[in-house]
């Protein structure tokens, strides 16, 4: 059961072998067990997670059951849950119980699934390693000395250790992807606007996009066609046709022109990563891709213009935690201005502190144009790299990370460091592609290696299917560290 | 470009977060550091490049003006740190 795909559990629902609430109960029991070890959840509510399978397993009785009605799913501790303690992994909402939905969240309930709990993440998901969490680091399943990556590494933690048939995560500068490479596990960003912002604790408003983690590919097909959509609530939310995001997982692909930028196969990829990511594209080849050599000559600044485009946002976004209205008010305080300092200092962790103030300072008088429309302009020059690769090939794949996991401890005191490891997965976000990661292998110490692909706007069916013609032919995502 | 401790605070002050000596000093390696990385992008020539603020290039939707949203005052308040009589309570700011 808890290596079951969606698609063989929902079968299970369907065929009354077993029921949501029978379900759901066996993940929590699990979770209850495993989780004081990993640290994947923040939240577990059993009793708010069997009500909603016993309305689940009614809402199949009078035959009205979609795909993921009666399944539980595991919620980034990021989207707003009616309810629900929704934290963001900060102490600046460790008291805030949503009283509303995400858009997000709305989506699943709609589909009958089930909340398993909320998820571990880094604070306000400014992190790669989960160590910035106010709940403290997660454990990669596959080595407990290990971190899951970031910020979705509860999430990534839960799918890997099997505490969850599934998982959202959010993504910024690579969020979704790094974490589901670190873990060995499957992680799609979708195009930016596809999946409802609304209800989704804002970071960088112009780079997030929530998206699905999971066992397998076609498990993520599943998740997205739940979880995109348009919604009025969301300014940037995209109006476009329904679309079935799995209905291309079969087709072959032969043909398929998968494009290598030289400045991915460059410096700095590790060589464990490197002979995982070669098998990799060996086995594309075998299935009948052609390979190309493409360049994205402004990809080395990725780095430098997230780290001024995302603060900046971020800085402007959190400045709504003043002490006011919910979150955390310091306890004592004189004037109104002293009341926002001391709650703020007290709130926010020193990489969420790091963040706003890098932010503040480059929208500050005198700087702005310097540092953030500088950024602006690069960010286009990145995108017309991209623009200008995909006349070449149909996707483009590389590593997704650099390294395989490091260790905890290993890089929390060196933020440039830190920031270095989201390398390869920062410019999707800038660019608003989307992009994926899934297993190809392991590298040193046995720690997973994660194949990052990018496709071209709106291009997530084509994606997945190039994913799941792989995992049809190998095994890496049917490994499981448990 | 060089950051000194007094701009460190003065950002910090800006941004609304209370900072002492030490830890505007820690703060101050730290993001000299990452405006080294930053700095970076100054070695490209972007002086004919438009500015792209967003992923998709989309322009606002409007709505029509009508109440949507309905009183949630007091469910809306049960989450606040101090509040009294339907109000939101802070320190005096006009005397």
């Amino acid at each position: 059961m808890f290596n079951a795909s969606l698609k063989q559990l929902s079968l299970q629902l369907a065929e009354k072998k077993i029921s949501s609430t029978e379900l759901t109960t066996e993940f929590i029991k699990r979770i209850k067990a495993l989780n004081p070890e990993y640290n994947a959840f923040i939240t577990v509510n059993e009793e708010l997670s069997l009500a909603q399978a016993q309305a689940a397993d009614k809402m199949r009785a009078s035959g009205k059951a979609g795909p993921l009605t009666g399944i539980p799913i595991a919620q980034k501790d990021i989207f707003c849950t009616k309810g629900w303690l929704t934290t963001c992994g900060s102490k600046m909402l460790s008291n805030f119980v949503s009283p509303y939905d995400a858009g997000v969240i709305e989506r699943f309930n709609q589909a009958g699934a089930i909340n398993i709990g909320k998820t571990n993440m880094d604070e306000f998901a400014m992190g790669s390693s989960n160590e910035t969490s106010f709940y403290g680091p997660v454990k990669n399943p596959w080595d407990h000395a290990a971190v899951p990556g970031g910020s979705s590494g509860g999430a990534a933690c839960a799918v890997a250790a099997r505490l969850a048939p599934a998982a959202t995560g959010t993504d910024t500068g690579g969020s979704i992807r790094q974490p589901a490479a670190l873990c060995g596990i499957s992680g799609i960003k979708p195009t930016y606007g596809l999946v409802s912002r609304y209800g989704m604790i804002a970071f960088a408003s112009s780079l997030d996009q929530g998206g699905p983690m999971a066992k397998s590919a076609e498990d993520l097909a599943l998740l997205l066609n739940v979880m995109t959509g348009f919604d009025p609530r969301d300014s940037t939310s995209l109006q476009r046709d329904t679309e079935d995001y799995a209905r291309d997982l079969q087709k072959p692909l032969a043909g398929l022109r998968i494009g290598l930028p030289k400045e991915y196969f460059a410096e700095g990829m590790s060589k464990d990563v490197e002979s995982a990511i070669e098998k990799a594209l060996d086995e594309y080849r075998k299935l009948g891709a052609q390979t190309v050599e493409v360049s994205l000559p402004n990809a080395p600044l990725a780095i430098p213009v997230y780290y001024v485009l995302a603060p900046a946002e971020a800085s402007s976004n959190l400045s709504r935690f003043d002490g006011v209205r919910y979150g955390h008010r310091a306890k004592s305080y004189g004037d109104l201005a002293d009341m926002y300092r001391k709650s703020r200092a007290e709130g926010f962790g020193p990489e969420v502190k790091r963040r706003i103030l890098i932010g503040t300072y480059v929208l500050s008088h005198g700087y702005y144009d310097a540092y953030y429309i500088k950024a602006q302009k690069l960010r286009r020059l990145i995108a017309q790299d991209f623009a200008d690769a995909y006349k070449q090939c149909d996707i483009i794949m590389g590593p997704t990370t650099p390294t395989v996991a490091f260790n905890l401890g290993e890089k929390s005191g060196d933020p440039i460091q830190m920031y270095l490891s989201d390398i390869y997965t920062s410019a999707a976000n800038l660019t608003g592609m989307p992009a994926m990661s899934i297993p190809v292998g392991f590298g040193d110490k046995n720690r997973p290696v994660g194949l990052h692909i990018i496709g071209n706007y709106f291009r997530e069916a084509q994606m997945l299917n190039v994913a799941h013609q792989y995992q049809l032919a190998t095994g890496w995502h049917l490994q499981s560290p448990v | 470009m060089t950051l000194s401790v007094s701009d460190v605070k003065r950002i910090a002050d800006l941004a609304y977060i209370e900072i002492d000596e030490d830890e505007a000093k820690e703060t101050l390696n730290q993001l000299s550091g990452i405006f080294n990385l930053i700095e970076t992008m100054q070695a490209v020539d972007t002086s004919t490049v438009e500015p792209m603020s967003h992923a998709q290039s989309v322009v606002q939707r409007l709505r029509d003006d009508k109440i949507t949203e309905t009183d949630q005052r007091e469910l809306y308040q049960s989450i606040a740190p101090q509040v009294e009589a339907g109000l939101y309570l802070v320190p005096q700011v006009i005397e």
